[in-house]
Formats: C-alpha cells, sequence, structure tokens
C-alpha cells in the first residue's frame, strides 16, 4: 500500500491576531479516518487555531504551513476551504436572523457539494440526519441560531457537519453546553460523522464526550502550543489531574 | 419589479440564476420609438390644454389641469431632502406627454406588437395568468392594456385605468379626486395633477373582500420621459383590496422623471394594502407623493420597496382621520453607487383609539445613501392613539451612508409613542459563519441582506418575494470584487 496522505499536517504554525500572538509554533498530522482530541486551558489557542484552520480574516499566519490533503491552503477563503472538504463546528455560533435554516442548510450543501441536489432527496436526507439529532422540524423555518438554546446551537452544528461530510471536521467545543440526553445523541452524530475517510479533530474541556467519541490522539494545548500527545488514557489523566502536572513536567524544577 | 415568475422555490436555487444573467440591471433594454404622438420638450399651457382635448375630458378637469400648472409655476423646489440633485432636474428638457399606441387594449393579442414583446419580457401575461386578478400595463404616459376578473367585474369591483375611469364614471371620480392630496400639497404634487395621465382606478363596492391582488406595471421607455400617473383607490365601507404596483425603465445616459400621486380613500371598516416594488433604473428621478385617508375601523397598509431610481423622494402617508382607524407602513430600500432613496413615511392621528406602525429598514452600499424621514403627528384629542416607529439600517461599507430624520408632533398627552433606530454593519463573524459553510463573499452578502429585508419580503406574494431576493442577489454579485 502506499505511504497514506495526511488530510491535514500542520507545521510550525504562528498566527497573531490584532498584532497579538496566540499560537507559536503548533505541529500536528492528522491522517484519514483518525480521531483526535485537543484539551487545554482556558484562552490557551485552542478556538485559534480553528478560526485559523477554517481561515478568518483576523488571524494572521507570520509562520508555519498547513497542508490539506497535501495541498497549502494558508491563502485560500474560507470557502474555497469548505469546497475542499474541511468544517468547523463553531463554539459560538452567530445568529443570522431572517435566514430560514433549510434555505440555508439547502445553499451550503449545494455550495460545498457543487451541484444542485434535487428538492426531494434534499429533503430525505435531511430528515434523515434529524432524527437522528433528535432536531424538531420546526427548527427548518426558524432564523439561523436566532433565539436557538445553547444546546440547540450546537446541534445544528452537528446536523451541518453531517450533511457536509467533511474529510476533516473540527469541532469546537460541541459538548459544552449539552444536557445528559443531548450529549449522547450529539455523540452518536459525531460516531457517523467518524468514517474510514474522515477524521475528527474535537476540541473539549471533559472527559466526559471521550467515552462515547473514542479519540486515537489526546494533545495538551498550552500557550498556542501542543505540548504533550498521548492516548486516550491521557485525557483520563487530565480529568484527574488538572493541567498543572503537564505544565511542571515541561519545566525543569527550580527553574521556573 | 417583474414578475419573472417561476415554480416556488428555496432561494438558495437563485445562485444558480445569477450566474446565468449577465448584467445586472436585467430591465434596461429599450425599445425602437414608435409613437402615435409624442410632446415635444418642457412644459407649456398648450401642452396640457392638448393632452385634456386628446383624452376628451370635461371641462372641469382642464381648470383642474391648468390651476394645477399656475400653483406649479409658482411653487418653489423643496429645499429640504436632496437639494442638489432636485435643482438638477431640467423640466425643460422633458417630455410631458407619450402616447404609445391609439387606445388601451382589453385583449392582450391587440397590444401593438413591440409594446406587447417588452411586456411578455417583463413576464406581465404570465404574472397575470398565475395569480393575478387583473392587470394593468402603462407605457409611457397611456395604459396600453388592462383586465379584471369577470368575477370581480360580476361583482361590481370597478379596475380601469384613471383615463377610463374618469370617462366611465365622472361621478365617482369627481367626487374623491384630489381631495386626499391637493394640487398645491407640494411641487410635483401640483406638476403630476397638471399632466396627470394614465395610472389605476379602482372602486370596491361595500363589502366586497378581493382577495386576489391587483397589479398595474409602470414602463417608462424613451429618454428623458416624464411619466405622471395618477391612482385612487377607493374602498367602500367593509371591503378589502391588495394592490401591486412595480415599475422599470431602460437606462439612459440623461435622467427621467417619475411623479406620481396616489390617493387612497379607505371608508369605513375597510382595508386597502397597497404593495409597490420600485425597481427603476439608475437615471430616473422618483418623486412620488402617496397618501391616504383612513376612515373609522378602517386600516391601510403601504408596502414600500425602494430598490432602483437615482433619488427618490417618497413618504406614503396616512391620514387616520375615524376612531381607531389603523395604519402601517413596512418600507425597505436598497441604495447603491450614486443612488440617494430618502424615504420614509408620515401618520396623522386625527381621531381618538386610532394607531400605527412604521417599519423602514434600509441598506447603503457602494457609497450609496439612504435616509428616512418620518413624521407622526398626534392631534390634540386624538387620545389613546398608539405609534411605534422602527428604523433599521445597515451598512455594507464605510463608503457608504444613512441617515434618519424623525419628526414628532404631539399634541395629546394620552399616548404611547415608541420609536427606535438602529445602524448595524454586515458582520465580519456571521460573513465568515456562512463562508465556512461553502457559500462566497458575495453569496454570503446576499444572504444576510435577505435576511435584513424578510420582514418585508414574507408580506409579499411568493412570486415577488423570490424576484426581489434574487435583486439583492444580483445587486450583491456587482458590488464584490
Ligand atoms: N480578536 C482578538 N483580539 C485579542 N485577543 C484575542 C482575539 N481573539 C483571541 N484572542 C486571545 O487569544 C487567546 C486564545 O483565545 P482562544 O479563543 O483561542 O482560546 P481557547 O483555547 O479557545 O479558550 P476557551 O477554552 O476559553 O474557548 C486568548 O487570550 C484570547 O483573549
Ligand atoms: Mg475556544
Amino acid at each position: 500500500m502506499a505511504a497514506l496522505q495526511p488530510i491535514l499536517k500542520i507545521e510550525d504554525l504562528w498566527v497573531s491576531v490584532e498584532g497579538k500572538d496566540i499560537l507559536k509554533g503548533v505541529n500536528l498530522t492528522i491522517n484519514p479516518g483518525e480521531v483526535h482530541a485537543i484539551m487545554g486551558r482556558n484562552g490557551s489557542g485552542k478556538s485559534t487555531l480553528s478560526y485559523t484552520l477554517m481561515g478568518h480574516p483576523r488571524y494572521h499566519i507570520n509562520r508555519g504551513s498547513i497542508l490539506f490533503k497535501g495541498e497549502e491552503i494558508g491563502d485560500l477563503t474560507p470557502d474555497e476551504r469548505a469546497k475542499k472538504g474541511l468544517a468547523l463546528a463553531f463554539q459560538y455560533p452567530v445568529a443570522i436572523p431572517g435566514v430560514s435554516v433549510s434555505n440555508f442548510l439547502r445553499a451550503s450543501v449545494k455550495a460545498v457539494r457543487g451541484k444542485e441536489i434535487p428538492v426531494k432527496e434534499f429533503r430525505q436526507e435531511l430528515k434523515q440526519q434529524m432524527a437522528l439529532l433528535e432536531v424538531k422540524d420546526e427548527f427548518l423555518s426558524r432564523y439561523i441560531n436566532d433565539g436557538f438554546s445553547g444546546g440547540e446551537k450546537k446541534r445544528l452544528e452537528i446536523l451541518q457537519m453531517t450533511l457536509l461530510k467533511p474529510a476533516l471536521a473540527v469541532l469546537d467545543e460541541t459538548d459544552s453546553g449539552l444536557d445528559i440526553d443531548a450529549l449522547k445523541v450529539v455523540s452518536t452524530g459525531i460516531n457517523t460523522l467518524a468514517t474510514k475517510e474522515t477524521a475528527i479533530l474535537l476540541i473539549t474541556h471533559y472527559q466526559r464526550i471521550l467515552n462515547y467519541v473514542k479519540p486515537d490522539f489526546v494533545h495538551v494545548f498550552q500557550s498556542g502550543q501542543i505540548v504533550k500527545t498521548g492516548g486516550s488514557e491521557l485525557s483520563e489523566e487530565l480529568e484527574e489531574r488538572g493541567y498543572d502536572w503537564v505544565t511542571q513536567e515541561l519545566t525543569p524544577s527550580g527553574v521556573a | 419589479m417583474a414578475a419573472e415568475l417561476r415554480q416556488p422555490q428555496d432561494t438558495s436555487d437563485q445562485f444558480d440564476q445569477i450566474r446565468s444573467i449577465a448584467s445586472d440591471y436585467k430591465y434596461g433594454f429599450k425599445d425602437k420609438e414608435d409613437y402615435v404622438f409624442k410632446s415635444g420638450r418642457g412644459l407649456t399651457e398648450e401642452i396640457v390644454r392638448s393632452i385634456s382635448a386628446m383624452k376628451n375630458e370635461p371641462e372641469w378637469m382642464l381648470k383642474f389641469r391648468l390651476r394645477a400648472l399656475d400653483i406649479f409655476r409658482k411653487k418653489p423646489m423643496p429645499t429640504w431632502g436632496n437639494c442638489q440633485l432636485l435643482n438638477d432636474i431640467d423640466f425643460d428638457n422633458i417630455f410631458y406627454y407619450i402616447k404609445p399606441s391609439e387606445k388601451g387594449e382589453k385583449n392582450w393579442e391587440e397590444v401593438p406588437e413591440g409594446i406587447k414583446q417588452t411586456f411578455d419580457r417583463l413576464g406581465i401575461p404570465e404574472a397575470e395568468r398565475k395569480f393575478l386578478a387583473g392587470v394593468t400595463a402603462q407605457y409611457e404616459s397611456e395604459v396600453v392594456y388592462h383586465s379584471i376578473r369577470e368575477d370581480l367585474e360580476a361583482q361590481g369591483v370597478i379596475f380601469l385605468d384613471m383615463d377610463s375611469g374618469l370617462r366611465e364614471h365622472e361621478a365617482i371620480v369627481r367626487e374623491h379626486f384630489s381631495t386626499v392630496i391637493p394640487s398645491a400639497d407640494n411641487k410635483f404634487a401640483a406638476l403630476n395633477s397638471a399632466v396627470w395621465s394614465g395610472g389605476s382606478f379602482i372602486w370596491v363596492p361595500s363589502g366586497v373582500k378581493v382577495e386576489i391582488p391587483l397589479q398595474a406595471y409602470f414602463r417608462i421607455n424613451a429618454e428623458n420621459m416624464g411619466q405622471f400617473e395618477r391612482t385612487l383607490i377607493i374602498a367602500e365601507p367593509g371591503s378589502y383590496v391588495h394592490y401591486i404596483e412595480g415599475c422599470t425603465a431602460p437606462v439612459y445616459s440623461t435622467d427621467s422623471l417619475h411623479s406620481a400621486v396616489v390617493e387612497l380613500i379607505a371608508k369605513k371598516g375597510a382595508h386597502i394594502r397597497y404593495t409597490t416594488i420600485q425597481n427603476w433604473s439608475k437615471n430616473v428621478y422618483n418623486l412620488v407623493t402617496k397618501r391616504a385617508v383612513a376612515h373609522e375601523d378602517a386600516k391601510v397598509e403601504w408596502i414600500d420597496g425602494n430598490l432602483g431610481s437615482k433619488l427618490t423622494m417618497k413618504y406614503p402617508a396616512i391620514y387616520l382621520v375615524g376612531q381607531r382607524a389603523h395604519g402601517e407602513v413596512l418600507s425597505v430600500a436598497l441604495s447603491g453607487n450614486d443612488q440617494h432613496q430618502d424615504a420614509g413615511a408620515k401618520i396623522i392621528h386625527a381621531a381618538p383609539n386610532t394607531s400605527s406602525t412604521i417599519v423602514s429598514k434600509s441598506i447603503s452600499k457602494d457609497g450609496g445613501r439612504a435616509s428616512y424621514r418620518g413624521l407622526i403627528k398626534v392631534y390634540p384629542e386624538a387620545k389613546n392613539s398608539k405609534s411605534s416607529v422602527r428604523c433599521d439600517a445597515l451598512l455594507l461599507d464605510e463608503a457608504s451612508r444613512s441617515d434618519t430624520y424623525p419628526t414628532m408632533e404631539v399634541d395629546e398627552k394620552e399616548v404611547t409613542i415608541e420609536h427606535e433606530a438602529t445602524v448595524s454593519k454586515v458582520g465580519e463573524e456571521q460573513l465568515f459563519y456562512l463562508m465556512s459553510r461553502g457559500l462566497t463573499e458575495a453569496e454570503a452578502k446576499a444572504m444576510i441582506v435577505n435576511g435584513f429585508f424578510e420582514p418585508f419580503t414574507k408580506e409579499l406574494p411568493l412570486e415577488y418575494a423570490v424576484e426581489l431576493n434574487r435583486l439583492i442577489q444580483l445587486e450583491m454579485e456587482g458590488s464584490v470584487g
């Protein structure tokens, strides 16, 4: 078998926003079918990484590269990246008043797949995914995230992922704010995403979701870098011991 | 706007349709001029007399015209609004009357070929077949085609062009004509009163509800044309009518003038809804006086969409003269490069327990300018009146501009008046969110803008809503990159 082409290869990535350095040398490789979890303190730069991957205009890459399926995507617009198979479930999805969820989903799926989907076929697919994620029909005629509860927003994010079927889905704290039942439902959704071809980068603060979505790798993010990588056991250790020991491990005693 | 109709569909389909359309303004084509009569440029008493003579009008109408001409000449230009653009109007260079054909036809096949093709291209006959109860199509100064469904005619509903209305129902016209908007109201109302031609005349008998909209379509074709239609709608007690008008013109390098007068009379318990989708080309001055009177328990709604024109000055007004009368003005304006939409609303509360709402939404882009100009007046004794005004402006770039000029004159204490105004910019985070889902910047902007206009769009018949969304998308395509 030919050497596997990684879906994502980030090398020495330095990113600043409003002139402030946030990411300071991130390295990360993700292969097809893998599930990676990133954990780390508030403000350590996890969302910055997810925004940068998706191409937010305010995040400037100062050094390093992002190879997506072997191609540098640092200069592409967000829609171009989406069309190549990258998708981001937002930590804080924004509301867009006046735009119905159904119109938006249809436009989005059509844009990403690059072709018209017959209305009937689309409806069918949509209904199926909505049933899986227990999203009620009435959401289709509501405006995007407008007046949605925190958990409802997260479900809509995952619904979009399952419709767009990206090669790499970056899920930024999709589990935050979900009740216990919703967490199971959303996890089921994530697991349907995780096929042999699709990879998942899951940003989370909690071990809980990792009971449902088994990560192949767990990374610890700190001060704009990945400072430690392990298997799924690492998340359990973090849950138990917090982040201090990681920090200490990195700083030879007495130096600090 | 026109109704380039198709099956109901999701707006997302429209992205494809846009790509297939090359130019920004698809109504910009022009026809060869082939007229029965075209006046010389400029305005003279002789022209006014000959318009009246050609129409075989009664003496009182000729006198009315001549008086109005006198008022027009004496009245100064408004000293507010966009004075600079107003003063650029060259009244001596305008053609005040153009008669495209001998008579208005009831049968589509008999409309002169060239004109028929124009309206075919604009989708009018198709629109009529699909969802209208009646249609009037005005080309230059005259109505060239007109029809009404037989069942409405049988119920006694009158829907005619204004000239035929005057000929066939002189008593009703004489009783109501110019009672809502006197010639002396403003310079452009005076001008219209002097040279008016065409427009719609609608009379709905007591208790009759016209459930399907009546539509008029206005088209200017000639360069430097002045179109001065005159519309009068009378809803007898307990009746209902919805009237829709759409307007387009070719793109010329010099300007045309559209100056209409529209009078609505909603008698006791009647309900009139008047919808406008103005999509004039960007060389048309659109200076229109629209006013309604709402009697006891009556309801009047102006649904007013302004997309095109060089300068629009239009403030649909409602006089609430009977107890519990209700008025609503819902307007949107889209102002692009070299455009100024100066629009708003006026509501006069002149009776107790009257209520009104004004919702105005404007978008400015590519250096365009949108202004909201509104008046709420409450007379003494109009106790327990309520009014709420909401103005939302969306700016798409730094070069564009939005202003609000609200005026409140309240002479009664027991009233509730709310006013709220917001100005926002298209959010970077909203754009990023939509683009991360595969939409291009233009598509994302169009989606946000359509969402912003949604409170307006959802009041339109579906075909119009789809068309409006599409026009907005075209505008966005034109403004990116
Ligand atoms: N636009 C901005 N201007 C200034 N600082 C910013 C901006 N965006 C992010 N930052 C800073 O960058 C740092 C990293 O933020 P980021 O949102 O990536 O953290 P995070 O790891 O996702 O945190 P959380 O777990 O709370 O979501 C924070 O200190 C934040 O304040
Ligand atoms: Mg975050």
